[in-house]
């Protein structure tokens, strides 16, 4: 355990306060978004803080997400540290703006609070709105607690304005289940946080502004393979950025105490034989289960997924590396196909390896304790008897 | 008001590099090139999907002797909105200037574009109006005016033209202006006007093109004119609660000095097909506009 140096102060606040909090720490200086539910606890606070004047920064009220992102997209290239916050369809009415704020090589950050997309109308907690991003070239994290909420969102800035990096940084966390519960969590000072998140320079990359230098960003390519280049300079960028977040984790742990994986975590993994995946809040309910199996004599780990852009597949093949079998836990879907994290998990495991993957949580229902502990179970109990498995697709549906 | 001597000193100055890929007789090329003499070269501009993200040429070269950023069809006031708000925080000044089409203002735009006025955020938007989608080959837009032929009105457009300046002035912004190439030290009066005052300025910019209007590469500038003399293009300027017609439409007030719009409507190839009754119907929403425009300007005397 590394000693903290940082002098923290211990606060309860809801999820969605903390993202305001490490914010206001970063010195945000534009700040753009439209209402939604459940993200709009994050903008109320934002402008509260503002208008009190803890804040010294310009919130921009729009009418729409497209807008928003528009907008702090504006803000970035006039070189202003930026972010937003959406959700579900506000995310999804964003769709153009993410990927021309990622190729447009501008850093910025923004919260995304999980939720159902409809049709129904629905705002429970889901993942699938924050995983439909996954092409459009944002660092994509995934907080497990509030703590890590804020955590996530400090060291977003960090991250998204790396020289190495240069790529908008999305912080996911569950939907009123982390956006509404309030948590206790240690938040350094604004002299600590300062030293670790200088002022972004708002020449890198590059700043257009009158009298500037006349330079054009998003024309038309000089040549037919220009395109291509950009996108393979964006995945030299995605490769950098494991590097960059171990390194500013690196740092962070030695300023807070708190250290983190950095782009997995793995919990009881050591001499595990099966290994659980999950992202998100739930893991906490099935690092419970796994705990109560593990009293029961079941070799098992949970393996937590932090980072989903870039794809930690070197992590996750060595976490694997070995095990009799892999349980996926997706809280998505992806129509046609079956739940993202499997799919995108199953090519690492090998064909001798069980591998099955569970859709389950999906429109918002509550998976207990005791059904995680029941269908890891199941799975391993089926392993051990029968022999590997490979179910890419399966669906948890209780009918209550 | 500019004078003739202060633009001839411009008349070497290559605000827009050569080589361009402008059709031959754009009016996009000779408005923007009014605009950089009115601001001395010295602006950041957003600009979104139109001909003008096309003609600067290939990055990461460009036309455009000024910072420019290309960005999404219905995005650009929100961008310039953002960036306005970063620049002033950094303490940075000096005119942020959204050049847009009929397209992006009026139509997939106009969202934003009410948003970035509702705000007044520090930004000078310039929609030149073409009057159709000319970039992606001549469809109708919301100003494409009632009876013209585009792609998509093969018989001439069923629907009126959207009245974009007017609802601007709705908007209850500082500045509102209406402008034309064809008189450029109008123009550039009403651009200097507007960048002094601080808030959201809004100029419609009328930019007749060539091959969208099916007609000759030179008329660009005699479309234009005619379409102020016919009283078919009426130039007016909002500043700070005043609106006033604007020193080159004075004269068409008196409809008997207007000239017949058969002028201005037979030089080009979208009213080939339309009939007397057609031109007669249009001379009757010119009069209609002319009240509208008089009678607000008695309003807001």
């Amino acid at each position: 355990m590394t000693q903290a140096v940082a002098r923290q102060v211990r606060k309860v606040l809801v999820g969605d306060h903390a993202v305001a909090e490490a914010v206001r720490l970063a010195r945000v200086q534009v700040i753009s978004a439209y209402p939604i539910t459940p993200q709009t606890l994050i903008v109320e606070r934002i402008s509260e803080m503002i208008s009190k004047g803890e804040l010294k920064a310009d919130f921009i009220r729009v009418e729409s997400e497209f807008a928003a992102l528009a907008t702090v997209y504006g803000a970035a290239a006039g070189g202003a540290r930026a972010f937003t916050a959406t959700s579900s369809h506000g995310l999804f009415y964003m769709y153009e703006m993410l990927w021309w704020a990622a190729a447009s090589r501008l850093p910025l950050v923004m919260a995304v609070v999980t939720r159902v997309v409809g049709p129904p109308w629905n705002i429970h907690n889901e993942h699938s709105d924050l995983l439909a991003i996954r092409d459009s070239g944002w660092v994509i994290g995934m907080a497990q607690n509030v703590q890590e909420v804020f955590d996530m969102t400090l060291t977003a800035f960090r991250i998204s304005e790396d020289e190495r990096v240069l790529l908008p940084v999305a912080v996911g966390l569950d939907g009123f289940i982390l956006s509404h519960t309030a948590e206790p969590l240690d938040v350094p000072s604004q002299e600590d946080v300062d030293s670790f998140l200088p002022p972004r320079n708002p020449r890198i990359p590059y700043v257009v502004e009158p009298n500037g230098e006349a330079i054009t960003m998003g024309n038309l390519p000089k040549d037919d393979v220009y395109h291509a280049i950009l996108k393979e300079l964006m995945d030299e960028s995605m490769e950098n950025a494991k590097k960059v977040i171990a390194e500013v984790y690196g740092e962070y742990g030695k300023l807070t105490g708190r250290n983190y994986g950095p782009l997995t975590e793995c919990y009881r993994c050591g001499d595990a034989k099966y290994i659980v995946i999950s992202m998100g809040a739930w893991t906490g309910d099935i690092l419970n289960a796994v705990n109560r199996l593990r009293n029961e004599g079941y070799p098992v780990g949970v393996l937590r997924i932090r980072y989903l852009r870039p794809f930690p597949d070197e992590e996750i093949s060595s976490w694997i590396n070995g095990v009799k079998g892999v349980l996926v836990f997706d809280r998505d879907y992806s129509a046609g196909y079956g739940g993202v994290l499997a799919g995108e998990i199953m090519g690492l495991v090998p064909h001798n390896v069980s591998f099955k993957g569970v859709i389950a949580g999906v429109g918002g229902f509550d998976v207990s304790v005791d059904e995680f502990a029941e269908l890891i179970r199941d799975f391993i109990d089926k392993t051990e008897r029968d022999g590997p498995m490979r179910v890419r697709k399966s669906w948890y549906i209780p009918r209550r | 008001m500019v004078t003739m001597t202060e633009l001839h000193r411009y008349g070497r100055t290559k605000f827009i590099m050569p080589g361009t890929a402008a059709c031959p007789g754009c009016p996009l090329q000779v408005g923007m090139r009014q605009l950089a003499m009115a601001l001395d070269g010295k602006m950041v501009m957003v600009i979104p999907a139109g001909c003008s993200s096309v003609i600067p040429g290939t990055a990461p070269n460009t036309a455009y002797t000024w910072p420019t950023l290309h960005v999404p069809f219905a995005s650009s006031p929100a961008v310039a909105s953002g960036l306005v708000r970063a620049l002033r925080q950094r303490g940075v000044d000096g005119p942020v200037v959204v050049w847009a089409g009929d397209g992006g203002t009026a139509d997939i735009g106009f969202a934003t574009l009410s948003g970035a006025a509702y705000r007044n955020d520090d930004v000078l938007y310039i929609m030149a109006d073409n009057e159709a989608y000319m970039n992606t080959g001549i469809q109708a837009s919301g100003t494409t005016p009632w009876m013209a032929w585009t792609t998509t009105s093969p018989s001439g457009k069923t629907e009126e033209r959207k009245e974009v300046d007017l609802i601007m002035l709705m908007h209850k912004i500082p500045y509102v202006a209406t402008a034309s190439i064809a008189f450029p030290m109008d123009f550039i009066d009403k651009v200097r006007r507007a960048v002094s005052i601080r808030g959201f300025k809004f100029i419609h910019l009328h930019t007749p093109c060539p091959p969208g209007w099916k007609m000759d590469d030179s008329y660009t500038i005699r479309a234009a004119r005619l379409a102020v003399e016919t009283g078919a293009w009426i130039l007016w300027e909002y500043n700070q609660g005043r609106l006033t017609i604007s020193p080159p439409s004075i004269p068409y007030k008196d409809k008997s000095r207007r000239r017949p719009l058969e002028e201005y409507l037979k030089i080009q190839g979208r009213f080939a097909h339309l009939k007397p009754e057609d031109v007669k119907a249009m001379e009757e929403r010119i009069d209609k506009q002319w009240d509208l425009i008089l009678k607000l300007a008695e309003i807001f005397k």
